[in-house]
C-alpha cells in the first residue's frame, strides 16, 4: 500500500483545508467502499485521507411538508431503506433497498454513492476514464464494449454512470449541495444533482461537478407534487448483488388520468444519468397505456449508438423505460 | 476369512442414512481453519512481480531499489531475461517482506523490461480450410495434453502417428507419473519417433478426421437432420479460499507447507525436486480447503516461490496467497469448447448420423477435445476438433473435465432435432436406449424419476411458450455419466485400550463430508457411536491416499476404511473371545456391545471388551485396492438425468431457473445427506456457468478484464430456484459398492438450462452463459417474442 496521511476532521471547513487543489492531494473518505477498493487496485493514489466521519451535522434526514426531503451526505444507503422521511418517497425508497448488498447498504453513505467511480473495467484496471490504444484509438471501442454507454458517448466517454440511485432523485427533482471555501456567502453552492454529472471531454476531467477541495454536504429532495405517480425498474442478471444492464426512473405529474409533466431518467445507458426529455415528451398530454409507454420508450433510445458489443442494451433500456412508464401508471 | 464386503444399508444404523457433517459445528462457527488462516508469529508476506503483457520477453530485472527497502527480507527471481512469456500474469519475481503492504510497495520498485511480442486470444471459429496438423508433439504439447485431461487413448494415438519433438530425461518422466500421467501413455512417450520441431506458428492444431461407419450415406437416407453451432466459453473455477501456500525451514533443513489442496499426500514430491530436498524432509498439513474443483492438484510455482523465499530468509514462514485477479489469471480455467454439429434421426427419433467441427481453447496447449457426441454411440460419426492456441494463463481440471462442454453439444443438437421432429426430448431419448451404452437401464429407471418430480408431462409444452406476456417458461433436460472409482488410499486404523477408536489417513476433505465417510464407516463395521470415532486428516506423516480428483476419493477412502475396520474388529474379537468363552467368529459388535450371536446375554461392553487388547492400541493398515482382502468395495460408471425449468423475460433477456430436477446414481451411497448437498452444490455451480460464468479476454490486451466477482458472475440465493435431488438406492445400485459423485451432477446443468431456454422462447440461444445480450440476439433471429 502507498503512504497516505490521514485526518480526521470535525467541521467541514477543516475538511476544504485539508483537502487541496488537486485530486491526487486529498480524497474525502465516507463510508470509503469505493475509494479504498480504488486505492488497493492503485486506480487512485492520493496523498491524504480526509475522514469526514466526525462530521455530525452530514448525517441524518429529515422532511417538511414545505420544503421536502433533507438527506445529509453523510446518511448511510441502509439508514435511508429504514427512515420514515422516505415514506412520499416511494421510488426512492425502492431505489436505496435495491442497491448493493446489505453490508455495503451499511457502510456506503449517499454522499459517496453520488461521487462513486464508474465500474468501466479499464477505468478500474487504472487506464483512465477515457482509455486509449497505443495508437490513440478509443480502447472501449477497438476493445470488448459490452458493458459501454449507448447514449451521450459523443465525447469518447463510454463508461456509464454507476449510481442506480441518482436516477430516482433526479426524476424527483432533487438538488444537490457542495460545500465549497470558494462559493460566496455561505461557502455553499446548490445545483440540480441533474447537473452535478457531466461527461469529460477529455481524460484529465472528472465526471461530477465538483473540484478537488469541495464536498457533497447534502442532498434535498423536494416535497412531491400532488398526483406525483413513479415507476423505477431496473434489468439485471442476477436477483440481487448486481449492476443494472439498464435502468429508468420516471416521475410522472398527473392531471387525471392524463400526464401533465414527467421525467424520465435512465441509468447505466450513459456517462451521466440520462435525463430524455424526448421521452418525457411523448407521454405528455397521453394516458398511460402499453401503447404510449412503447412510445416513450421508442423516444428515449432513438439518439442511441451502439458499439460492436452493446447493442442489447438498446433493447434492454427500451424494456427499462417502457415497465417504469408502466408501473408509475399503475399498470404493472 | 473376514467378511469384507459392504453390509445391506438396511442393517446399519448410519450407512445409507442421512448423517450431518462431523466438522459442521467447526465451519459454521468459524472455528475451522484454513491455509488461509496460518498467521504465526514472524509470518511474512510472498507476493509475485508479474508480466502485465499476454505475449512478451523479459529484457532486464532491477530489484535493487526493492533490495534496499526496510522490511523487504527476501527476492526470489523466477524467470531471467531472455524467457519468453506466454500469458498476462506469469510470475517474474518472488518477494517476502514483514507484511502484505511492504511486499506490494516491493513489487512495485522492481523494474522488469519487456519487449512486448503480439498476442493472440480469441477463441472464435477457427478459419475453414485448415490442414489438419500432424506435425510432432512439443514437450509443452503433451504437459498441456495432459493438464488438459485428453483421453489416454487419444493421447496415445497422437503420440504413435505423430511422434514427438523432444527427447526426455528420466527425471522428467517421473514427474508425470508423478502427476498421474497413465503408465500407457508414458510408454506410448517413450515408444514414440523423435522428429524434427514442426515450424508452423499457427494458433490452430487440426486433428485428422474420425470416422465410424458411413456417415454420407445415413444422413442422405435420414427422416430429418438439424444442423447448429453450440459452445462454451473459458470460465474459471473461482474457489472461495485462492491458492498458496506457508512454508518454512526448520533445524535440519526440513520443510513445513501449510497448502491449499486436492493432493496431500502428492505435495513433498512434487516439491522435492525443485527445492533439492528430501521428500521425507517435507511435511505437508491442510485442515480444511476453501474449495479446489480440480485447480489444486499442484505444488504450483508461487508455492516453490515462497518455499524458497522462507530458505532466504532464515526459515522464516512465508504465506503466498493469490489475490482474486491472480487467480483468474494464472490459477486455472476451463477450457471452451464450441462445435459446428450435424445430427440425424430416422422417424423414430433414433439417431443414425452425427458430424462435428469442433474447437476449444485451454491456453497455450489449445484444450482438451470434448468427448462428442456425449454418452450416444451413434452408429455414423465424422468428426475434427481442432484446438485452439491463446495466450491466457493454462486450463486445469475443472469438476468434470470435458463433459459439460460435451453435453452441452450434444443434448442442445439432440433437443434441437427433437423439436424438428415434433417429439418430446424424453419420448426421443427413449427412442434412443439402445446407443446409450453400459448405463442405459439406470437412464431409463432415472427419466422417470425425474419426469415425476419435475411435472414434465403435465409443464411440457412444443417449442415456444405461446401464451401471453413477455414472460416465456420451459423445461429442458440432459443425461450424464463419469466414471468414479476409488482411488489408492492407505490408513492406519487404531483401537486402544480404553475404548476410543482413531484413523490416520493422509487425506483431504474439500468439504464433501471425507472424514464423516470416514468415521461412519468404522463406527458401523465396529457397532459404536460416530462420536467414538476419531477421524485425523490433512498430514503427510499418515499413510498416503490418493488426491480428490475425479470423483475417486469416496470410493477409496470408504473402501480403505472398511478393510481396516473388519481387520480391527476381527482381532478385537480373538483377544475377547477367550473372555466370553466362545470362539472368535461366533462374536459380533453392535450397539457398544461385543456379544455371543446366539446367545447375547454373554456380552461385554464395547470398553471392557477393549480393555483386553493389552497395554498398547491394536493399529491395522486398511488399503485400498487390495487384492488379498475382496471383494472389490468401489466401482466405475454412474448415469444421471437432470431436467430444469426455466424463465425468460423475452423483453429483457433475463433468464431465471425456477427449479432443478437431479436424479443421480453413484452406487452405494454411504451418506444421502452429504450426497445430496453435494449435488445441490454442483446443480449451483452449474447454474452459475449457464447463466454468468465467462472469463473474458480484452483483444486488444490480452488481459482478464473481469478478474473478479463482480463482472464475473456467480449464482447467489435468489438466482438458484428450488433444488430436488433424487439418489438411487437399492437393488442394482448398493450391491455395485462406493463410487464417486463430485464431477457427475455438475455436467448437466448447462445443457438442461440451454434446453429449457430453448423451449420457452422457442430459439437456440446457441452459447453459454446465457446472458441477456445473446437471449436478445437469439430473440431477434426468431423464437416467440
Amino acid at each position: 500500500m502507498r503512504p497516505f496521511e490521514y485526518a480526521s476532521p470535525n467541521s467541514k471547513e477543516q475538511v476544504a483545508a485539508l483537502l487541496g487543489t488537486s485530486w491526487e492531494q486529498g480524497a474525502i473518505l465516507a463510508g470509503g467502499t469505493d475509494l479504498l477498493a480504488l486505492m488497493k487496485d492503485d486506480v487512485v493514489t492520493p496523498r491524504r485521507l480526509v475522514n469526514v466521519k466526525g462530521i455530525d451535522t452530514l448525517r441524518g434526514t429529515s422532511y417538511q411538508p414545505g420544503n421536502g426531503l433533507r438527506i445529509g451526505a453523510l446518511t448511510t444507503i441502509a439508514e435511508l431503506a429504514d427512515s420514515k422521511d422516505l415514506a412520499q418517497y416511494p421510488m426512492l425508497f425502492e431505489a436505496v433497498t435495491e442497491a448493493a448488498s446489505p453490508q455495503i447498504r451499511n457502510l456506503a453513505t449517499i454522499g459517496g454513492n453520488m461521487c462513486q467511480r464508474p465500474r468501466c473495467w479499464y477505468f478500474r484496471s487504472g487506464m483512465g476514464l477515457m482509455p486509449m490504444t497505443k495508437d490513440g484509438k478509443s480502447l472501449v471501442v477497438a476493445g470488448d464494449n459490452r458493458y459501454a454507454a449507448i447514449l451521450g458517448t459523443q465525447t469518447g466517454a463510454y463508461f456509464v454512470s454507476p449510481s442506480t440511485i441518482a436516477p430516482a432523485l433526479i426524476a424527483y427533482g432533487a438538488k444537490v449541495r457542495i460545500y465549497s471555501a470558494k462559493a460566496s456567502g455561505s461557502g455553499v453552492r446548490e445545483l440540480p444533482l441533474g447537473r452535478f454529472f457531466i461527461t469529460p471531454k477529455s481524460a484529465k476531467e472528472r465526471e461530477h461537478d465538483l473540484k478537488p477541495d469541495e464536498m457533497v454536504i447534502e442532498l434535498i429532495v423536494p416535497p412531491p407534487p400532488q398526483n406525483l405517480k413513479t415507476g423505477y425498474f431496473e434489468v439485471r442478471q442476477k436477483a440481487a448483488f448486481d449492476w443494472p444492464l439498464a435502468m429508468a426512473a420516471v416521475a410522472l405529474q398527473m392531471d387525471g388520468n392524463t400526464v401533465k409533466s414527467a421525467r424520465v431518467v435512465m441509468g447505466h445507458v450513459a456517462p451521466v444519468p440520462w435525463v430524455s426529455d424526448e421521452a418525457a415528451a411523448t407521454l405528455v398530454g397521453k394516458t398511460i397505456t402499453p401503447d404510449t409507454a412503447m412510445a416513450a420508450a421508442n423516444a428515449a433510445v432513438t439518439k442511441a449508438k451502439p458499439l460492436s458489443m452493446n447493442k442489447y442494451k438498446i433493447t434492454l433500456a427500451k424494456a427499462a423505460v417502457k415497465r417504469a412508464v408502466l408501473k408509475a401508471g399503475g399498470a404493472a | 476369512m473376514s467378511q469384507y464386503s459392504w453390509p445391506d444399508p438396511a442393517t446399519q444404523p448410519l450407512l445409507g442414512k442421512k448423517i450431518l457433517r462431523i466438522d459442521g459445528p467447526s465451519k459454521s462457527s468459524g472455528r475451522a481453519k484454513y491455509t488461509y488462516d496460518y498467521n504465526p508469529d514472524g509470518l511474512l508476506a510472498g507476493k509475485i512481480v508479474r508480466c502485465p503483457y499476454a505475449h512478451a520477453r523479459i529484457t532486464s530485472i532491477d530489484t535493487s531499489a526493492a533490495e534496499k527497502m526496510p522490511g523487504v527480507k527476501a527476492i526470489e527471481i523466477v524467470q531471467k531475461p531472455g524467457t519468453e512469456i506466454f500469458w498476462a500474469g506469469d510470475e517474474i519475481v518472488g518477494v517476502a517482506a514483514v507484511d502484505e503492504g511492504t511486499a506490494e510497495d516491493a513489487v512495485r520498485a522492481i523494474k522488469v523490461g519487456y519487449e512486448v511480442l503480439p498476442h493472440f486470444v480469441s477463441d472464435a471459429e477457427p478459419p475453414k480450410n485448415l490442414a489438419p496438423d500432424t506435425g510432432p508433439i512439443s514437450q509443452d504439447d503433451f504437459e498441456s495434453m495432459e493438464d488438459n485431461q485428453v483421453p489416454d487413448d487419444e493421447a496415445i494415438a497422437i503420440l504413435k502417428k505423430q511422434g514427438v519433438s523432444f527427447t526426455a530425461d528420466e527425471k522428467w518422466y517421473k514427474s508425470m507419473e508423478g502427476e498421474g500421467t497413465d503408465p500407457k501413455v508414458i510408454a506410448a512417450l517413450r515408444a514414440a519417433k523423435v522428429l524434427p520441431p514442426s515450424e508452423s506458428k499457427s494458433p490452430y492444431k487440426r486433428t485428422a478426421t474420425q470416422k465410424q461407419g458411413d456417415p454420407d450415406k445415413a444422413f442422405a437416407s435420414a427422416a430429418a437432420t438439424h444442423e447448429g453451432v453450440y459452445g462454451v466459453p473459458c470460465i474459471v473455477h473461482c474457489c472461495m479460499e485462492s491458492h498458496g501456500s506457508a512454508s518454512e525451514w526448520g533445524g535440519s533443513n526440513d520443510l513445513t507447507v501449510h497448502i491449499s489442496t486436492q493432493n496431500l499426500s502428492g505435495i513433498a514430491a512434487q516439491m522435492a525436486e525443485p527445492l533439492n530436498t528430501p521428500a521425507a524432509n517435507i511435511r505437508v498439513l491442510q485442515q480444511n480447503i476453501g474449495g479446489g474443483f480440480g485447480s489444486k492438484f499442484a505444488a504450483d510455482r508461487w508455492d516453490i516461490v515462497a518455499a524458497k523465499l522462507s530458505k532466504s530468509a532464515g526459515g522464516k514462514p512465508v504465506k503466498m496467497m493469490l489475490t482474486r485477479e491472480e487467480e483468474f489469471e494464472v490459477a486455472g480455467m476451463r477450457p471452451s469448447a464450441y462445435a459446428r454439429v450435424k445430427l440425424a434421426a430416422d422417424k423414430s427419433g433414433k439417431l443414425v448420423a452425427w458430424q462435428s467441427n469442433s474447437w476449444g481453447t485451454g491456453g497455450m496447449g489449445g484444450g482438451g477435445t470434448p468427448p462428442i457426441p456425449y454418452i450416444f454411440d451413434v452408429p455414423n460419426q465424422r468428426k475434427q476438433h481442432t484446438a485452439v492456441a491463446t495466450n491466457q494463463g493454462s486450463a486445469r481440471a475443472w469438476r468434470a473435465p470435458n463433459h459439460p462442454q460435451a453435453a452441452l453439444i450434444t443434448m442442445a443438437a439432440f433437443e434441437d432435432l427433437a423439436a424438428q421432429l415434433k417429439m418430446d426430448p424424453v419420448d426421443m431419448l427413449r427412442a434412443n436406449m439402445d446407443i446409450l451404452g453400459p448405463r442405459a437401464k439406470t437412464y431409463a429407471e432415472e427419466l422417470e424419476i425425474a419426469e415425476q418430480l419435475m411435472g414434465w408431462k403435465q409443464n411440457w409444452h412444443p417449442r415456444g411458450d405461446k401464451t401471453a406476456g413477455p414472460v416465456k417458461r420451459g423445461l429442458g433436460l440432459s443425461i450424464h455419466t463419469w466414471g468414479g472409482r476409488g482411488h489408492n488410499s492407505d490408513q492406519d486404523l487404531s483401537i486402544h485400550p480404553d475404548g476410543s477408536v482413531d484413523l490416520k489417513v493422509g487425506s483431504q476433505d474439500l468439504g464433501t463430508g471425507t472424514r464423516t465417510i470416514i468415521a461412519m464407516v468404522i463406527a458401523d463395521t465396529l457397532g459404536i457411536p460416530l462420536e467414538q470415532v476419531t477421524v485425523h486428516i490433512g498430514d503427510n506423516r499418515y499413510p498416503p491416499s490418493g488426491g480428490s480428483g475425479g470423483s475417486t476419493t469416496v470410493g477409496g477412502v470408504s473402501s480403505a476404511a472398511r478393510r481396516g475396520a473388519v481387520d480391527a474388529r476381527d482381532m478385537l474379537l480373538e483377544k475377547v473371545a477367550p473372555a466370553l468363552k466362545a470362539k472368535p467368529e461366533e462374536l459380533e459388535v453392535a450397539n457398544g456391545v461385543v456379544r455371543v450371536k446366539t446367545d447375547p446375554s454373554r456380552s461385554l461392553s464395547w470398553k471392557d471388551a477393549c480393555a483386553k487388547i493389552g497395554a498398547v492400541p491394536l493399529t491395522v493398515r486398511g488399503k485400498n485396492p487390495d487384492k488379498s482382502k475382496p471383494p472389490d468395495l468401489t466401482n466405475s460408471g454412474v448415469g444421471g438425468v437432470q431436467m430444469a425449468d426455466v424463465s425468460v423475460d423475452a423483453e429483457t433477456g433475463i433468464v431465471r431457473v425456477n427449479k432443478m430436477v437431479a436424479v443421480q446414481d453413484c452406487g452405494l451411497v454411504v451418506n444421502v445427506e452429504t450426497a445430496e448437498s453435494q449435488v445441490k452444490g454442483a446443480l449451483i455451480m452449474g447454474i452459475s456457468y449457464a447463466l454468468y460464468e465467462e472469463k473474458i479476454l480484452d483483444p486488444v490486451t490480452g488481459r482478464v478484464l473481469n478478474p473478479n466477482l463482480e463482472f464475473y458472475r456467480l449464482a447467489g440465493l435468489n438466482d438458484v430456484g428450488e433444488l430436488v435431488v433424487h439418489m438411487m438406492t437399492g437393488k442394482g445400485y448398493d450391491d455395485r459398492g462406493v463410487i464417486g459423485l463430485a464431477e457427475p451432477p455438475v455436467v448437466s446443468p448447462g445443457a438442461a438450462i440451454s434446453n429449457a431456454v430453448a423451449n420457452a422462447i422457442g430459439v437456440r440461444v446457441p452459447f453459454l452463459p446465457l446472458t441477456p445480450a445473446r437471449v436478445i440476439d437469439a430473440l431477434e433471429q426468431g423464437g416467440v417474442a
